[in-house]
């Protein structure tokens, strides 16, 4: 295995990772049969760094991550979340869900969505106002505290998500494809807003995405997926250099390189 | 209007309609039959909306309480409520009470079934922010699912108003010695017209004031709902 890049302010995975796989499944069962979504999923994250998942859809994607999230329990094979085994969601997880439309609170404005995790967890009064402003100006919305979701843009909105899932300080943030309904540019922007504030809050991330561009992009290593029932096929680790540049480093002559190897990974038919 | 200048007995001149509205229920005795009207149904009412919303926050909350209660609940909804009236007598007798109890009974339903129905249409997202987020039990009760069902629970609220001033004057009128209910009845039977068309037309007024009141109460707690649909609206 090849050096993971190093991102600054980010302590490199010593101890026992954030999350550990081994022989993951998932089968759902209904009254039509048995339908199995993950096979045999195994591999750590070490704490600190940035891991993608891609993968044709049907691969299992979401339902990976809805066993990484502690919502639903694999039926073969161990999930653990800092050693643990995970049996509900842990406090130190965030997770920002790919559409922001239904996972934000309407009824509640930006600053209350943000401060809602932070209630939950009995956090003072003016240290909950000190670290919404924090969160919120990290994510560059400063101004916005008092408005209501509905009222933002898109990609505004999916950066409030953003801001709640860092605001109660997780040691892990899942991102179910968390640009996927934004536009080309304002994803651009994101994902190197995702990059900087994951070096400022020194969070280990697990991105799950369809776009193999942004998976290179964003990661220190790629976890392919193979079509159903979801397998991994490999585990690509990107040494592209960082601090990454969006032109600059996907001009890389390196980046076509990722590419044209995950791409052959994921259109293969196993 | 349709009775101007009338001379039937049946149908009096509106003018002396609302000459009676001031002698009677503005300066005169009906303001007593209109304040313990009003008393009812506040009462009523409100026992109803929290009764309405908190068995239907318990019944989703229970999933086998829910299956265990379906039948019954639905023999109770579709029972028309003004058939309640001799039983609610023999139980509690003429007055406050039964009247009270009788319109809290009938008008708990559409709350209770849109508060039911309305939480177990909570988007399944909510529900996993909310867990993800961290909420316990209650909170996630209190602060994602009830507002998320909200509209729906408000148009609830709003049938189940309908039904209390309904229930409100059958009350009333069935056996009683106070009340709007009654003095209509009492007007009619000792051939007053003009009296009963008067009780009428406070009704009417009592309905329209009732649902304005109702819905800038609607506006200001489902605010956030109507803006996000105008901004969908507009983007669409």
């Amino acid at each position: 295995m090849t050096e993971p890049g190093t991102a600054s302010g980010v302590t490199e995975g010593t101890g026992t990772p954030v999350v550990s796989l081994s022989h993951v499944g998932k089968a759902y069962t209904s009254a039509a049969g048995t339908r199995v979504a993950l096979a045999d999923i195994t591999f750590d994250v070490a704490r600190g760094e940035f891991a993608c998942v891609v993968g044709p859809s049907g691969a299992g994607k979401t339902t990976l991550l809805r066993c990484l999230a502690g919502l639903m329990p694999p039926t073969s094979g161990e999930a653990l979340f800092e050693g643990a085994p995970l049996r509900s969601v842990p406090d130190g997880i965030g997770v920002v869900f790919q559409d922001y439309g239904r996972s934000l609170f309407p009824w509640l404005t930006v600053t209350r969505n943000v401060d809602l995790p932070l209630r939950v967890r009995g956090v003072r009064r003016d240290e909950r106002a000190r670290r919404v402003a924090e969160v919120l100006a990290s994510v560059g919305l400063a101004d916005t505290g008092r408005q209501y979701p509905w009222q933002l843009s898109g990609g505004m909105q999916q950066r409030v998500a953003i801001a709640r899932a860092l605001a109660y300080r997780p040691d892990l943030l899942l991102m179910d494809e968390p640009f996927a309904s934004v536009d080309a540019q304002t994803r651009f922007e994101l994902e190197d807003l995702i990059l900087r504030v994951r070096e400022e809050f020194g969070v280990t991330v697990v991105f799950v995405t369809h776009d193999i561009d942004e998976a290179i992009y964003l990661a220190d290593r790629v976890v392919v997926l193979s079509r159903s029932p979801g397998v991994v096929t490999e585990i690509v680790d990107v040494t592209l250099p960082r601090p990454r540049d969006q032109i600059a480093t996907k001009a890389d002559e390196a980046f076509a390189r990722y590419r044209e190897h995950i791409l052959g990974l994921v259109m293969s038919r196993s | 209007m349709w009775s101007a200048g009338s001379k039937s007995l049946y149908f009096p001149p509106l003018e002396s309609i609302v000459k009676a509205l001031w002698t009677q229920w503005v300066t005169g005795p009906a303001r007593a039959e209109f304040a313990s009207s009003l008393e009812h149904l506040a009462v009523g009412y409100a026992i109803a909306a929290a009764l309405g919303i908190g068995f239907g926050a318990a019944l989703w909350s229970l999933r086998y309480a829910r299956e265990a209660t379906s039948p019954y609940l639905y023999f109770l909804y579709v029972l028309p409520a003004p058939v309640l009236v001799p039983a609610a007598l023999t139980l509690f007798g003429i007055g406050f009470t039964m009247k009270v109890v009788l319109i809290a009974f009938a008008a708990m339903w559409p709350t209770l079934l849109n508060t039911l129905d309305g939480m177990r249409g909570v988007d399944a997202v909510k529900l996993d922010t909310s867990k993800v987020l961290g909420l316990p039990r209650w909170r996630n009760l209190l602060q994602v699912v009830l507002p998320a069902a909200g509209p729906q629970i408000v148009a609830g609220l709003r049938n189940s108003l309908q039904v209390a001033i309904i229930l409100m004057v059958v009350s009333e009128w069935e056996a009683s010695t106070d009340g709007i209910g009654y003095y209509i009845v009492n007007a009619q039977q000792s051939f007053d017209y003009v009296g009963m068309w008067s009780g009428i037309i406070v009704l009417a007024i009592i309905g329209i004031v009732a649902n304005l009141l109702f819905v800038v109460a609607e506006n200001r707690a489902l605010h956030w709902y109507y803006g996000a649909r105008a901004v969908e609206g507009v983007s669409r």
